[in-house]
């Protein structure tokens, strides 16, 4: 029961709320600007979460790979995203979800079923942060929703960065991180994938001159 | 027989204050926006003022529109007992349900509705359509953070909610964290307040509350205009009392009550602070933004019940 | 070791150097080289493993066994001749002028990285290192997809990047709650994603996180794999990139995810068939499910293309489902036959697309209505195309006959009735195939169609192997089968 746990176990599970609540801040979102805010916000929640768990487990590489996520999630991908917005001039457009209400919903219903689906798997494990794996996992197919739901370049990097953030969630919460080795592997294919995706902000905007993804509709098996 | 009477006591301390929260946010709001503040016992002068005047009633009012007044009066001073205020276990505590607190403020708004349209003017009929499209969305969102609170503490009595979270002592729970966040929401939402309503404009466009009662003069005026001010004194006790229950009396010794009410006092001046700075920094939003902003409140409470059955539970 | 740390080496040297040094005139020839250079450590590694047994010990990071020996093989091989025949095709991208020399930097980097990607998913024993390794894969190709920058292309890499990099990550949900099961059963934390080590406690993992585990790997490796309803980047990309590119992803790339998701079938079926409480047969049914369905799907859909490369990126998807399929069937005789499927299929493929590049670069289109009469045009492009397609579509004495004739005998012994949704899918695909190759390969030959300079051998090459493994199958290679049909099934075929 909650209140037998010390209260940075209690603070952890309140910050995996917080990061729940996060990903529906950002399916709520529409401002560009403020959705990379969010995210930044997201990130340094799952690296304060992950430092919590390091301190409960005593596991000190789990530290590392907190100041890894603040670094990469927190810092270095919203800062290149705003730079990118600033220089590809839409940092004040709205890429907003057709309807976000309906949006919420669904998102509320992934909850739900993550809820369902971990419960299993949560029986397994004796540790605090067994009940998080479900909240991970929700963060996982939110971004997963966000993406779907977005038609904007943009908005569907952050949707799909935030699915990143889900699955390093997960890694602390079920198993309290993965090895060194496959968790700077991870890193090292993020901070490419971002980098990357900067560069194709600027390919589709020179081949469609927006970035209103939606708009890149030639390739499908529609008879012509 | 000397609880009922500390109940009684307590009720009427309740709506005597009433006007004055209002005054005092009303202060602090001209302190941060360099003016000069009315007397913080002004809105009482008003209330007077109001009593003494005659009332004028329009020739097509109907019954409706003449009861309404007592109505509102009558369910949000019975909305007011269900509250504990400063001290739990009372008498009164067997009807402190918060389910009944949310009927008693439907009553008061639905009578509200129909004497605003009971004249026949356009005011009056397109303040109530906004009222009860805002209170369509609010109302799902309050109910789904009381039932979090309700599963929470394993109850929906307040008095027994408070005794609860009193005995458990200071426990991190995220559920109530967002109970707390989407209830100030609805609060803000139901009390008419920036960013949803301005209670100081008669701007056509915008008013939704002053809309209503656009047509109600004299001591009709003074009670519904009393009825609002109690009702965002009633939010406020319910907010700092069952997030921050800390100091409240759970006997009836004088020392306890005595500590008890400066606590409550003291919570409630800071809530009335950060109410007055939360309308001093948001501007008020366009009505159909409303939505969207009662959706976050209806988010906010249902990710508040589902970390409370996913990380709290088991 | 040597060999496999070479192996692993000189593409990760050769793509650095590329990037750095790229815009000299002898990048291309230095990418032949690199390959070549691989192929040569892989078959002495080949040759090491065919001496000594699996190499890689207990608890290595690196783990080469029967199963993926010839695979690396495989690989290096067709990353080789890919290379010899990109070299001409991406001169005359240069001289029509669609490339400049960076572009070309660009794509002679990421070509040696993709290789690098692909082997180390192959070779690694880590779960994790695999996971980074596909995730890789798709990260250096993906700014090939859009070399070109046209509409179509960035659109296409654009598909291929959020598809693959969302069923990606689901793969390493799946990851995650792998080593969250093995955990529970492996002491040594850094042990407990080595997949020699998991197999061989698998009996004692989970069955209920690994079911689940398995749904999210397979949903996340199968995209890669180009399983129906994930399938969606994959005609995309293969149409849209360059076709050396087009070559080594179908060839590939496809076939190392549909390697990483048998190695965890393998350890999901030690785990259900020891926990009992679910069916054993889950995580088979599922790929039997998904196979058919892409196997289905990807026929009907042969026959609405226009555009040569979609044509053949749809067979490539059929392909891919009939090898899930023929995995999920399990039993050694389907599994035999699923093996060499990946192996025939996959010469085949690269062999075909070498002689679609070169196709396209004389009717200068990809859209099969332009294509005509290529036999009179340039007889050895169009010949190619004609015995690849008809080696592909399953006639015999290709490989590709062989392995579908076991995977047919296989499944006519334990689920008869499927053999009619095979069979059926198989008549389709044909029929698919061929009816807009014949024209593309006989047809008028249109005025002033002129031959190109092509570069046939390793078309040649490929075809000869596919027709010597439909003749007979080396003794080596049957025991490689054999041996890696005993690991996935528990029981050899010979």
């Amino acid at each position: 029961m909650l209140e037998q746990l010390p209260l940075y176990q209690q603070a952890i599970l309140t910050l995996a709320a917080m990061v729940l609540f996060t990903s529906f801040a950002l399916l709520a979102q529409s401002r560009v600007v403020s959705i990379i805010h969010i995210f930044a916000w997201q990130g340094l929640l799952v690296a304060v979460t992950t430092a919590l768990v390091a301190y409960d487990s005593g596991k000190h590489d789990l530290y590392l790979s907190a100041i890894m996520t603040i670094a990469l999630k927190a810092l270095f991908i919203p800062w290149l995203l705003h730079r990118l917005v600033k220089r590809l001039g839409i940092d004040r457009e709205e890429h907003g979800a057709e309807h976000p209400a309906t949006v919420l919903m669904i998102g509320a219903g992934l909850v739900i079923f993550c809820y369902y689906v971990a419960q299993p798997i949560e029986q397994l494990s004796a540790s605090v942060t067994r009940n998080t794996i479900a909240i991970s996992m929700a963060v996982v197919l939110l971004g997963m929703l966000m993406l779907v739901s977005r038609s904007k370049a943009v908005a569907q990097v952050v949707g799909f960065m935030s699915l990143e953030n889900g699955l390093f969630f997960a890694a602390v919460a079920a198993t309290h991180g993965m090895p060194m080795a496959v968790e700077l592997g991870v890193a090292f294919d993020v901070l490419v994938a971002a980098v990357i995706f900067g560069v194709f902000f600027f390919h589709i905007r020179d081949s469609i001159e927006s970035l209103d993804v939606d708009q890149l509709n030639r390739l499908s098996e529609q008879d012509e | 027989m000397n609880d009922w009477l500390l109940a009684l006591i307590e009720l009427i301390l309740f709506v005597a204050l009433a006007p004055l929260f209002s005054a005092w946010v009303k202060r602090v709001k001209c302190w941060l926006q360099n003016r000069r503040a009315p007397a913080l016992l002004q809105p009482y002068r008003d209330l007077r003022r109001l009593f003494a005047k005659q009332v004028l009633l329009s020739h097509n009012a109907s019954p409706v529109f003449r009861a309404t007044p007592y109505i509102i009066a009558g369910a949000t001073l019975l909305a007011a007992a269900v509250v504990p205020f400063i001290s739990v276990n009372l008498p009164t505590a067997a009807i402190a349900d918060v389910i009944v607190l949310a009927g008693f403020f439907a009553l008061a708004r639905f009578f509200l509705a129909l004497a605003g349209m009971d004249v026949g003017t356009a005011f009056g009929g397109m303040g109530s359509s906004r009222e009860m499209t805002i209170s369509a969305l609010a109302e799902p969102a309050m109910l789904m953070a009381v039932f979090t609170l309700a599963m929470v503490a394993h109850s929906t009595n307040l008095s027994t909610v408070i005794d609860q979270l009193l005995a458990q002592g200071l426990v991190l729970r995220p559920s109530l964290l967002f109970a707390l966040l989407s209830l100030v929401l609805v609060g803000i939402a139901e009390t008419g307040r920036i960013p949803i309503d301005n209670p100081a404009t008669h701007l056509e466009l915008t008013m939704i509350h002053e809309a209503m009662i656009l047509e109600y003069s004299g001591r009709h005026l003074a009670l519904i205009e009393w009825a609002a001010q109690l009702k965002l004194l009633i939010y406020g006790v319910l907010i700092v009392n069952i997030f921050f229950p800390w100091g409240i009396a759970t006997s009836g010794s004088p020392g306890a009550l005595a500590i008890a009410s400066g606590v409550v006092f003291v919570k409630l001046l800071v809530l009335g602070v950060l109410l007055a700075v939360g309308e001093t920094v948001l501007a008020k939003m366009r009505l159909f933004r409303v939505p969207a902003f009662l959706v976050l409140a209806l988010t906010l409470a249902l990710i508040g019940l589902l970390s409370h059955i996913i990380l709290e539970v088991g | 070791m040597t060999a496999l740390y070479l192996t692993l080496l000189i593409p990760l040297l050769a793509s650095i150097l590329l990037g750095v040094f790229g815009n000299h005139r002898g990048a291309a020839a230095f990418n032949m080289l690199a390959t070549l250079a691989g192929f040569a450590t892989s078959v002495w590694l080949a040759l090491i493993v065919l001496q000594q047994g699996p190499l890689g010990g207990e608890a290595g990071q690196f783990h080469i066994d029967s199963f993926n020996v010839y695979l690396i093989a495989l690989t290096a091989l067709v990353g080789a001749t890919t290379s010899f025949f990109s070299t001409p095709y991406m001169a005359q991208e240069e001289a029509n002028g669609r490339l400049g020399p960076g572009r070309l930097r660009l794509y002679h980097a990421s070509y040696q990285g993709f290789l690098f990607t692909m082997q180390l998913a192959l070779t690694t024993n880590n779960l994790g290192v695999l996971w980074v390794a596909m995730e890789g894969a798709t990260l250096a190709t993906v700014l090939l997809v859009s070399l070109y920058r046209t509409p179509e292309s960035v659109e296409a890499a654009w598909k291929y990047f959020i598809v693959c990099g969302v069923g990606i990550a689901l793969a390493l949900f799946g990851t995650v709650l792998l080593y969250f099961a093995a955990a529970h059963v492996i002491p040594d934390a850094e042990h407990a994603l080595l997949w020699s080590v998991l197999a061989e406690h698998s009996a004692q993992l989970q069955p209920v996180v690994m079911a689940i585990a398995f749904v999210f790997l397979l949903v996340g490796y199968g995209t890669k794999v180009g399983l129906v309803p994930m399938h969606t980047w994959l005609p995309d990309a293969h149409s849209e990139g360059p076709t050396p590119m087009s070559a080594v992803l179908s060839g590939l790339l496809l076939n190392v995810a549909l390697y990483a998701l048998v190695r965890v079938k393998i350890l999901t079926d030690g785990a259900l068939a020891a926990g009992g409480m679910h069916s054993p047969q889950l995580a088979g049914n599922l790929m039997m499910g998904f196979g058919l369905l892409s196997f289905t799907v990807a026929g009907l859909f042969l026959h609405r293309q226009r555009d040569i490369k979609r044509l053949f990126s749809y067979s490539s998807i059929e392909h891919m489902g009939l090898m899930t399929f023929a995995f999920g069937l399990g039993g050694p005789l389907a599994t035999f036959g699923g093996l060499l499927h990946m192996t025939v299929h996959s010469l085949t493929k690269s062999a075909i697309f070498i002689a679609v590049g070169h196709a396209s670069h004389i009717a200068r289109t990809q859209s099969i209505e332009g294509i005509r009469g290529l036999i009179q045009t340039q007889p050895a492009v169009g010949w190619g195309l004609l015995i690849g397609t008809a080696a592909i579509a399953g006639f015999p004495p290709f490989g590709v006959f062989t392995s579908e004739f076991l995977l047919l005998s296989a499944t006519m012994k334990s689920h008869p009735w499927l053999t009619v949704p095979l069979l059926t899918g198989l008549g389709v695909a044909f029929a698919g195939l061929f009816r807009h190759l014949h024209p593309m390969v006989y047809g008028e030959r249109p005025e002033g169609q002129v031959a190109v300079s092509a570069n046939m051998w390793p078309v040649v090459l490929h075809m000869v192997l596919v027709l010597w493994l439909g003749l007979a199958i080396p003794t080596f290679l049957a025991d490689w089968f054999n041996q890696a049909a005993v690991l996935i099934t528990g029981k050899g075929l010979l």
